[in-house]
């Protein structure tokens, strides 16, 4: 995340700045290292309605990619295509190629649980189970069957409450229920939860929307961290928010991607008209 | 405070909105005071008609948890049962114990046992069935015959009804059960504690009787208990995996929310109906006996599949779809997000539309009228294929009778009915406070 350090301060009043005329398509300036998530127009259907249009996008690993856009646009549908979580939704339809590491997703021969268990998601709302803070992390590695006896599932539990940033404050209860937890405690549970399966990729859909400013803070440095490690794609409302974690931004709207770019670029120097009135405030 | 004392100067579009909604709450508070009265008579005319049902069931039924029994010690003669001296099992059977009790009777009478009358009339004291207990303790202790043992035997319905005090005494003697010399022995006796009121064990386990005193709901009970196995060995599985499979794995299509309707109206569809399908079905196509709890196992388990259908798919659309999610989201199986997370949080409400189900099941009569359980069943069952017969059947058989003995068994069959189900419905709130967990 070096270069990214000024940008938490990133306020609004700075985007005020006039944009340039729309030079040059999406994408211009693209990862150096070969992506780890390409889409190649996608296009996601819920019935007859046209969620997703067209959407081409290649998403680096190690770095956090933000979606942003308002409400409806389809950030989080295309964000739901990419661990396929969306084929739980009747009459979703997805057409084109989303593919991990130049595999792709929705080819027939392609499981969908072994996907899953490669793609961690951390959902808007905190969603533990109504287990133990042990059993909610200890559920993938075990139905996964990744440890072999209790001491290295123990270890797992502990290597993956201490990635999320919550060992220290739940070490002495971990048999307690997940749901006692506070909202933001319960966001870094299902995040230690996701970690624990050791995926490649964390989804993370509106993580910080159902929580204060203190706990969003803390997730924020927590994203900070696991981008080390991990490839992270988080869609916010919060342009603060997209404009303080994230390297790359793309700005989605009416199902269609408009832009994508460095988030230092997307938010001071847009090319696209939409982009600069989102940014700034004139809609959505 | 009045409308004066505000200061003027709203802003809105209607000038004098505080005034005018002052105005208005008198209304409204009335409206709200006067719908929890209707609410709060609602629930008093409610608890006074239970309350009335209630009382009138415990006073005609709790008698009939007391029966009167004569102490008699019975001189269990050898001549009179084993004449030949063999022990043979048939001559024990068929030997006149009736004789042996009366004899112990007129004695403990102090009656003249050569007066046949009054020979007679001692015995119209006692049960027709009073030999039962008496030929059993022989039949199973075979060293005692030639001994005097002490019984308590059972008194006649008639000599119960005295007891109880529900025997009319002013009727013409001509055109009463009991004569005043019976009815001068029976009072002695009272006193003397030879005829006493003990604990009627025998209404929990006779059969059925044409005597009242005899009468029980054994046969009953164990019909009945036969049935609620075959229920929830077959309707709880059935039901459960029906309620999944349609709420979870289903298509969503014409087919299904046809099959949906169905099952909703089948929860709605009488009895009876039931109970037809069963005799067209199990009886006279598959050739299953009449009368066998089996069959009404069965088609009680018919009737208590929606309910436990509508109830399980009730029970598991109330699972909040974020642990799905959350299940699915670390790489779940579909089947693993189900058996792990989504089927231990339904359970509680699986519960208590299974044991509502049983319940509502437990206290069918019609259907099983249908499929010959109305039966006159003395032996108890001892597989679900022998003829049984089912509590409320019983209640209904007995509610026929004319017998005082009966109308209080009527009452006191119901009275256990009623506790049976007060107990299904309280371990159904047991267990949901017991697997319920909050997320």
């Amino acid at each position: 995340m070096d270069g990214e350090i000024g940008d938490r301060d990133m306020d609004m009043s700075i985007q005020s700045t006039q944009t340039k005329p729309a030079a040059k398509p999406e994408a211009a300036t693209a990862p150096k290292a070969a992506p780890k998530v390409v889409a190649r127009d996608a296009n996601v259907y819920y019935g007859e309605k046209h969620a997703i249009k067209n959407v081409s996008i290649e998403v680096a690993d190690k770095s956090v990619t933000a979606f942003i856009g308002p409400s409806g646009c389809g950030k989080s549908t295309f964000l739901r295509c990419l661990n396929r979580m969306n084929d739980t939704i009747p009459g979703c339809r997805v057409t084109g190629s989303i593919a991990i590491d130049q595999q792709d997703i929705y080819d027939k021969s392609l499981d969908v649980v072994l996907l899953r268990a490669r793609v961690g998601m951390v959902f808007q709302k905190p969603n533990p189970f109504p287990k133990s803070i042990y059993e909610n992390v200890a559920y993938g590695p075990r139905i996964h069957g990744l440890t072999r006896n209790k001491a290295e599932l123990d270890a797992v539990v502990e290597a993956s409450l201490k990635r999320a940033g919550l060992w220290e404050e739940v070490n002495s209860r971990l048999h307690e229920s997940g749901t006692a937890l506070s909202g933001g405690q319960q966001q870094r549970l299902c995040i230690a939860r996701a970690i624990a399966v050791s995926p490649e990729i964390i989804l993370m859909d509106e993580p910080c929307s159902a929580l204060d400013p203190i706990a969003t803070a803390k997730i924020e440095e927590l994203i900070d961290e696991l981008t080390q490690n991990f490839c992270i794609i988080i869609v916010t409302h919060s342009m603060q928010q997209a404009a303080r974690v994230s390297k790359r931004t793309a700005f989605f709207h009416l199902g269609v991607l408009v832009e994508e770019g460095d988030t230092n670029q997307i938010f001071t120097n847009p090319t696209d008209p939409k982009t600069q009135a989102y940014i700034t405030g004139r809609f959505g | 405070m009045t409308a004066e004392a505000i200061p003027a100067g709203n802003a809105g579009p209607v000038a004098n909105s505080r005034s005018l909604v002052e105005q208005g709450l008198k209304r409204r508070y009335a409206a709200e005071a006067r719908f929890k009265a209707y609410g709060i008579g609602a629930i008093v005319i409610g608890l006074a008609f239970l309350v009335i049902v209630f009382a009138s069931i415990m006073q005609r039924g709790y008698t009939s948890f007391v029966q009167s029994e004569f102490r008699l010690d019975v001189f269990l003669d050898k001549e009179v049962i084993d004449p030949s001296g063999t022990g043979d099992e048939n001559d024990l059977l068929i030997a006149d114990y009736p004789a042996l009790i009366r004899d112990a009777l007129v004695k403990a009478l102090k009656l003249d046992p050569k007066s046949r009358t009054d020979t007679r009339l001692a015995g119209e004291l006692l049960s027709t069935n009073a030999d039962t207990a008496v030929r059993n303790f022989v039949l199973a202790n075979r060293d005692q015959i030639g001994k005097t043992v002490p019984f308590w035997v059972l008194a006649h319905g008639n000599v119960d009804s005295v007891v109880k005090g529900a025997f009319d005494r002013s009727v013409p003697e001509a055109r009463r059960k009991l004569k005043d010399k019976q009815l001068g022995w029976i009072d002695s006796a009272y006193a003397s504690g030879l005829l006493a009121k003990r604990f009627n064990t025998g209404l929990f386990t006779f059969g059925a009787s044409s005597q009242p005193e005899s009468a029980g709901i054994g046969v009953a009970l164990i019909g009945s208990l036969f049935m609620m196995l075959t229920v929830v060995l077959l309707a709880v599985p059935i039901g459960v995996a029906a309620a999944l499979y349609l709420e979870e794995f289903a298509p969503k299509n014409r087919i299904t929310d046809i099959i949906e309707v169905n099952i909703n109206n089948l929860a709605a569809v009488p009895s009876i109906v039931f109970g037809i399908l069963g005799l067209a079905v199990f009886i006279n196509f598959m050739g299953l006996p009449r009368s066998a709890s089996l069959v009404g196992g069965l088609v009680l388990a018919l009737m208590t599949l929606p309910t436990i259908i509508i109830a399980t798919r009730a029970a598991i659309a109330a699972v909040p779809p974020s642990i799905r999610e959350a299940a699915l989201g670390v790489g779940a199986s579909k089947m693993q997000s189900i058996t792990h997370h989504v089927l231990p949080l339904a359970v509680p409400g699986i519960l208590t539309g299974t044991i509502i189900g049983l319940a509502k099941a437990l206290g069918e009569t019609a259907p099983l009228l249908m499929i010959g359980m109305v039966a006159f069943v003395v032996e108890y069952p001892r597989t679900p294929l022998d003829p049984a017969t089912a509590l409320p059947v019983q209640i209904y058989m007995w509610a026929t009778a004319a017998e005082r003995g009966f109308v209080e068994r009527t009452s006191g069959a119901t009275l256990i009915l009623l506790a049976f189900l007060a107990c299904m419905n309280i371990l159904a709130v047991i267990l949901r406070r017991r697997f319920e967990r909050r997320w």
